[in-house]
């Protein structure tokens, strides 16, 4: 690229030009409120990872000085991170909100679902998550899911029907003009809805930085003990790794997303400060998906069919 | 590439903007190059292309294959639908609304350029302008998107021959200037070679003006607004009613238009009342002014009652009010829209009961010629439509407002989105009404 750094935009010298960052902000704040305004029992998916913190983050400006008037659902898949269930139930009491839990584990336990083989519970979401939005009768589910992220996601809307199944029908889907969103839904269909749609991996880390926003640390360069499986640096642990053939080291890593352990790798990295982050990302040549995402290599079309099911 | 701040980075606007083009002008080739160049092609993606494409027995990567996210796509090898990509340069970021050149490609056209600030509109240079391109010039001016480019592409098989370009570019200048495009750019480009897209091409010395992303990156996004009707949808009424905020009642919204201040005397519509802005809260933060696209709350002096659905509007550039509706229609739905047709209408935060009282007439995009009275409307029909709401509107006109003179319509019955409409005399230069028996139809 040879473009080099303006140091006057020409043509946007206008006092009222919005920085790309006060833009996207302003977008998902109408997004939220159009939620606020349409739907009996909106919920925000929140799995204490930087899109579900950010998206509570606008949540909170949105309807400030009140308080955010949606509960919070967390999939838990049984997995997770310690700092990023410390980090939820810190936030969850920090806000006053009311948290709902949907349990992986519970309906392993139960003889519902039954563990793979590989050991990845990324997939197994999707029942303990459709099943809790029908029987709380969640009519709008907020997602943190970007377009950006995977090239199935490039195609979904900002108001995403889904039918009882909580399926989703690419072909199906309604087209959005202007800013003029359609929640309209029978009974016990409901929208999933994606403030952040327009955003991408950097956006969210120059937002994160300039709100000042607090993450988990494992967002951040730390020491931590590790394992290789599949190209990735996987965390050990009781969920199941390391097996024979894999050996632990000590390495210093970060996390770009934050899912189930079992399929969230960590990547080699020094970045301990947020600057360091945006740094790292910016000259990086991979997404963050395919640095750090299992599930998402299994095919062509993982995402796609996992939305399909009803995944967010 | 040159090393950013954060800061720097984040003080970059915003440009939304479409592509449009037919199948083979080398639509997915330019966008291809402005991701690939831009660097928003990360190297797992390139990979996942290189595999999927050597799966399929080809030799070189299908760049095709990054754009096309859905398994029906890339099996048949056709864009269903548009898609949204992103990428950025140090001086600005964008969103692209990656609209298929497919047969269905009015509704998609018009969603794509429903949020565009700038639409690329190829053309084949040994080809010139085509029905094609009529059609696109149509819809970007129907959709008042502000600014226009003309990419003619593959100047490399007319041997970059000036005479050629200058030859279309006047044509579909004089062309789009009669519709009242406002503003159109003509770059010749050849996407395959990389010629003016990215960087100033060798092969053209004639041409002086700028390639297609410095023009991207250097393109006014934020418009005059002193002149600009100001214009708040209300959304949803803020009241913590908590000891710290016991009398807080905020109006929350996004000014579709114009800019807002403190002190102004403002109207609620549909009801009329008036009152005073006493302060303006921009997420959090007290501010004594706010523009469009800003999302606000704002507190009045009076304890009126507003609700969502209203529209904030200054006391003395108030538009009217009415039940009948008159408006260029874009049909995206399978299902007709007829006369009698009983749908539920969004404009604004606002959803009404309609009715669709007429069709007076359907518009031919080769010709701009208008088909009287055509019964009904279907999928990617373009047409004029009476509507009768249940309670008043303030709709302006979209010629002057395109977020308040814009709506959808929807099914009652199943939520379905049918249409899209522009209120008012929007098309710039209709052709007077054919009789029914030169219309030998269309069919796309």
């Amino acid at each position: 690229m040879t473009t080099t750094v303006a140091t006057v935009e020409e043509g946007t010298d206008s006092p009222y030009a919005l920085s790309h960052l006060d833009a996207l902000e302003s977008e998902a704040v109408h997004i939220i409120r159009e939620v606020a305004g349409e739907f009996e029992k909106p919920v925000i998916l929140f799995s204490g990872g930087k899109d579900s913190i950010l998206m509570l983050h606008l949540a909170l400006k949105a309807f400030t000085p009140a308080p955010v008037p949606f509960s919070l659902l967390h999939v838990d898949t049984g997995h997770n991170f310690p700092e990023v269930l410390a980090y939820r139930d810190r936030t969850v009491a920090e806000h006053g909100l009311r948290l709902h839990v949907a349990s992986v584990q519970d309906y392993i336990d139960r003889g519902v679902l039954k563990e793979r083989p590989d050991g990845t519970r990324n997939p197994l979401q999707t029942v303990p998550l459709t099943e809790k939005i029908q029987s709380e009768r969640f009519d709008a589910v907020f997602g943190g899911g970007r377009r950006d992220e995977e090239k199935a996601r490039a195609k979904e809307r900002v108001f995403s029907l889904r039918d009882e199944f909580s399926q989703w029908d690419p072909r199906r889907q309604r087209p959005e003009l202007w800013n003029l969103y359609n929640g309209r839904h029978a009974p016990g269909e409901h929208v999933r809805v994606f403030p952040l749609s327009n955003w991408t991996e950097l956006d969210v880390w120059q937002y994160i930085a300039r709100e000042n926003i607090e993450l988990p640390e494992i967002y951040y360069a730390h020491e931590r003990e590790v394992f290789q499986r599949n190209n990735m640096w996987l965390t050990a642990g009781e969920w199941g790794g390391p097996k024979d053939g894999e050996t632990v080291e000590k390495r210093l890593v970060r996390y770009r997303t934050v899912g189930d352990m079992s399929c969230t790798g960590a990547v080699d990295s020094d970045a301990d400060t947020i600057e360091k982050v945006i740094t790292e990302i910016a000259a990086s040549r991979l997404t963050e998906r395919g640095a750090t995402r299992a599930d998402d290599k299994l095919s062509e079309a993982a995402m796609e069919d996992r939305k399909r099911e009803g995944y967010f | 590439m040159s090393t950013v701040t954060a800061e720097e980075l984040s003080a970059t606007t915003l440009l939304r903007f479409a592509t449009a083009g037919s199948v083979d002008d080398g639509k997915s080739t330019l966008v291809g190059r402005l991701l690939h160049d831009s660097k928003s092609v990360l190297a797992d993606q390139l990979e996942a292309v290189e595999r999927a494409s050597a799966g399929r027995g080809q030799d070189t990567p299908d760049l095709a294959l990054l754009t096309d996210g859905l398994r029906a796509e890339r099996e048949q090898g056709i864009t269903i639908d548009v898609a949204y990509r992103y990428f950025a340069t140090p001086r600005r970021r964008f969103i692209l609304a990656d609209t298929p050149g497919h047969v269905q490609y009015t509704r998609n056209m018009v969603t794509g350029a429903s949020t565009a600030e700038l639409t690329v509109i190829l053309v084949d240079a040994r080809n010139g302008v085509v029905e094609q391109t009529r059609r696109h010039a149509a819809i970007a001016a129907l959709l008042r998107v502000p600014h226009v480019v003309l990419a003619v592409n593959k100047m490399d098989l007319v041997d970059y021959r000036e005479p050629v370009f200058a030859a279309i570019a006047e044509e579909f200048t004089a062309y789009a200037t009669e519709l009242g495009v406002p503003e159109v750019t003509a770059i010749p480009i050849s996407a395959l070679a990389g010629d003016n897209v990215v960087e100033p091409s060798a092969h053209m010395d004639w041409y002086g003006g700028p390639t297609v992303l410095e023009h991207l990156e250097t393109v006014p996004v934020a418009h005059d607004l002193a002149h600009c009707h100001a214009r708040l949808p209300v959304q949803y009424v803020i009241r913590p009613q908590s000891a710290e905020h016991p009398d807080y009642r905020g109006y929350a919204g996004q000014i579709a238009a114009g800019t807002f201040r403190v002190g102004d005397a403002v109207t609620v519509l549909p009801s009329g009342r008036t009152t005073t802005i006493t302060g303006i809260d921009l997420l959090g933060k007290p501010v004594d002014i706010a523009w469009t696209p800003q999302s606000v709350t704002l507190l009045l002096a009076d304890d009126i009652d507003i609700s969502r659905g209203d529209l904030l509007v200054p006391s003395k550039d108030a538009p009217a009010t009415s039940q009948d509706v008159e408006a260029t229609v874009c049909h995206v739905a399978d299902q007709p829209l007829t006369v009698g047709h009983r749908v539920l209408l969004k404009h604004g935060t606002r959803t009404v009961k309609a009715i669709v009282k007429d069709i007076p007439s359907r518009l031919t995009l080769d010709d701009l010629s208008l088909h009287p009275h055509p019964g009904q409307l279907t999928a990617n029909d373009i047409g004029r439509v009476k509507i009768r709401t249940a309670e008043p509107l303030p709709a302006d006109s979209y010629a002057d407002s395109r977020r308040t003179g814009s709506f959808i319509l929807i099914d009652p019955s199943d939520g379905t989105t049918l249409t899209a409409g522009m209120v008012g005399e929007s098309f710039a230069a209709p052709e007077p009404v054919k009789d029914a028996a030169d219309d030998d139809g269309w069919d796309f």
